[in-house]
């Protein structure tokens, strides 16, 4: 009985102490995102006006998202255009990231240097960077140029032209060459997911692969009977971060309209509606596939 | 003559294994080499492929306006100059944009790092009541966009008040929006540029470590708080270096909470991203030209870019290891 009473003391000493370690999570938690969370929500459906003392909101229903998604001729186009580019782009990321990481895990001359660069776009690819780097006309027009003086003997082309006079599904194929057309952009935006995925592999033991090795296993089967099971868990984390990052990215067209009508035309309102819409749109999309890829999912423990 | 030999020997004794293997070993070696060559020039060709865009920005930073439209030069200027560079640190007010910049970015990432060590461990090695709806709020953190709630957080510090302390004193709310005060106060909260990312991860990593090191300490008469900086922090070095060198960086290249959350204070994000706006008043206030053209224009943002990223390339240099080899080792079970 007493035993029983000492654990319990010591137990509520842990969770006091745990609840500590944490209150600066809850207290920012709560002041930082909580509040404004509900206040964006509740402005969401405000004319919000700005006045010497302060803000004053009037209700106004749904308002605000009606000339979001009715009236403002934008909006549409831009939230569909970007959910495109944000699935494709993700999808080429992992796909991207995975392979990457299973170089880089792998023994070579060099491996450092290679990894450091790899690693190099975490740094030069984040915040602001990204946008100045989208609006350099100067390269795109030199990279113009050398491709005119070469005859424009850009490879992937010279494929598509073959492929598409051959007759084979066309929209299909386009896809694919945009996504290689722009490898270079994959190529930066997938520095933490290879870091992920190359953490993930290093849990992997190395006597799953001798007993597989034993058994008469090639490098193919290996990588699908063992490597890909073993870290698909990183598949949802990374698929998580991919659509986040790409949400958060400052070059993304949605994200500059609501700044723009937050900062330069002070329509409180109109930018939380559309925010909170994206933002729904988001979730919506990011519970449906990691619902997909968590039934896909193989917990080794 | 000996060296022909033992190769001739060695290339005999390679087919004469060839040959006891049935034609194994030679298949296999073939298909080693050539991919050995495949994952060169792949590996070769993707790290010029990230390495480009920075080669020709520093290429293009030393040309002059005329190289720029010669189509005679690609990427080794004709008529070298510094001008661009002299510009560049004029329009950024550079040496004191670098400091502030520092200095914001070091404060910021210690606060956030400390505080999301204490969260971290927090939820990696205690049991308490609605521990799992909290951390479903880490995750939450993780997943809204900051854009979501700018809206209210910016009118929040823009009329500043706890409680209405400030309206019973002064008469008037509080206006943040001019100082650092916000981003700091949202740095000790955790809320700053993904933090919910750096306390998963340093979640996961105090879960790693065993349960039997934690109870030896308490056995021995460590407290709670001793245990935790006696015992779990000089284990969690790595990770907290690589998640402290990630704040840095972040926090560096961030424009959207320095624009909306640190005031006025000059930061070389925000300087960098109206560079090209401030040529361009250059151009036709002080030297009475037309007005910069576009590929100025983009050779000056190409020169600041560099000057902002130069200085992260050489803390990269020295801190590669902490940054992604200590991450990616220690591998961390999600």
């Amino acid at each position: 009985m007493k035993d029983h009473k000492k654990l319990e003391g010591l137990q509520k000493r842990k969770a006091i102490a745990g609840y500590l370690f944490i209150a600066p999570f809850i207290a920012g938690f709560l002041v930082f995102m909580v509040k404004p969370m509900f206040q964006s929500l509740y402005m969401s459906f405000c004319n919000v006006e700005l006045g010497p003392g302060g803000f004053t909101s009037v209700f106004a229903k749904l308002f605000n998202y009606n000339r979001a998604l009715t009236v403002d001729t934008e909006f549409n186009r831009l939230l569909t255009e970007e959910l495109y580019r944000m699935f494709i782009n993700s999808l080429a990321i992992m796909v991207f990231s995975f392979f990457v990481a299973l170089i880089l895990n792998q023994k070579f001359k060099g491996r450092a240097l290679v990894r450091a660069i790899f690693f190099l776009p975490v740094i030069l690819s984040s915040g602001v960077i990204l946008g100045v780097e989208y609006n350099n006309e100067l390269l795109s027009g030199m990279q113009e140029m050398i491709e005119n003086s070469t005859n424009g003997a850009s490879i992937t082309d010279a494929i598509q032209q073959i492929l598409v006079t051959a007759g084979i599904g066309t929209r299909a194929f386009e896809t694919v060459f945009e996504i290689v057309d722009g490898v270079y952009d994959v190529a930066i935006a997938s520095g933490i997911q290879i870091i992920i995925f190359l953490s993930g592999l290093q849990t992997i033991s190395d006597s799953m692969y001798e007993a597989a090795d034993i058994e008469g296993c090639t490098s193919w089967e290996k990588l699908w009977k063992i490597t890909f099971p073993m870290i698909s868990s990183l598949f949802l984390v990374n698929w998580i971060y991919t659509i986040v990052d790409f949400c958060m990215r400052s070059d993304n067209e949605v994200m500059e309209k609501i700044s723009e009508t937050m900062i330069v035309n002070l329509n409180y309102g109109f930018a939380s509606a559309m925010a909170w819409l994206y933002f729904a749109t988001v979730l919506v999309i990011i519970g449906i596939s990691s619902w997909i890829i968590s039934k896909g999912v193989y917990y080794y423990d | 003559m000996t060296d022909r030999k033992a190769t001739g020997s060695r290339v005999s004794a390679f087919w004469e294994r060839n040959r006891k293997s049935e034609g194994y070993l030679l298949k296999k070696t073939m298909y080693d080499v050539s991919f050995r060559v495949i994952r060169f020039f792949l590996l070769f060709g993707m790290c010029f492929m990230i390495l480009q865009p920075i080669l020709s920005k520093i290429s293009v930073s030393f040309m002059e306006e005329k190289d720029l439209y010669d189509a005679m030069i690609i990427s080794i200027p004709k008529n070298f100059t510094t001008d661009n560079y002299k510009l560049a640190s004029q329009f950024m007010d550079y040496g004191k944009t670098l400091l502030n910049t520092f200095v914001v970015s070091l404060t910021i990432a210690v606060l956030q790092i400390g505080m999301c060590t204490l969260v971290g461990y927090g939820f990696a090695r205690f049991d308490f009541p609605l521990k799992k709806l909290w951390f479903a709020c880490v995750i939450l953190v993780i997943v809204i966009p900051p854009q979501t709630i700018s809206t209210s957080l910016y009118l929040h510090f823009r009329y500043f008040d706890v409680l209405g302390l400030g309206k019973l004193i002064t008469g008037e709310a509080i206006n943040l929006r001019s100082s650092v005060i916000p981003y700091y106060l949202m740095s000790a909260g955790c809320m700053g540029l993904k933090n919910g990312l750096y306390i998963f991860m340093i979640r996961q990593f105090f879960r790693n470590i065993s349960k039997e090191l934690e109870e030896a300490a308490y056995v021995d008469g460590c407290g709670t708080l001793k245990t935790f900086l006696r015992i779990m922090l000089p284990d969690a070095k790595p990770i907290l270096t690589s998640c402290f060198l990630f704040s840095f960086v972040w926090q560096w290249t961030d424009g959207f909470y320095s624009k909306m959350f640190l005031g006025n204070i000059r930061l070389l994000a925000t300087q960098l991203a109206i560079i090209g706006d401030r040529l361009s008043s250059y151009m036709t206030n002080t030297l009475k030209t037309a007005g910069a053209s576009v590929g100025y224009i983009n050779c000056i943002v190409s020169t600041g870019t560099l000057m902002v990223i130069v200085p992260l390339l050489i803390l990269y240099l020295f801190a590669q290891k902490g940054f992604v080899e200590s991450l990616s080792n220690s591998g961390i079970k999600m």
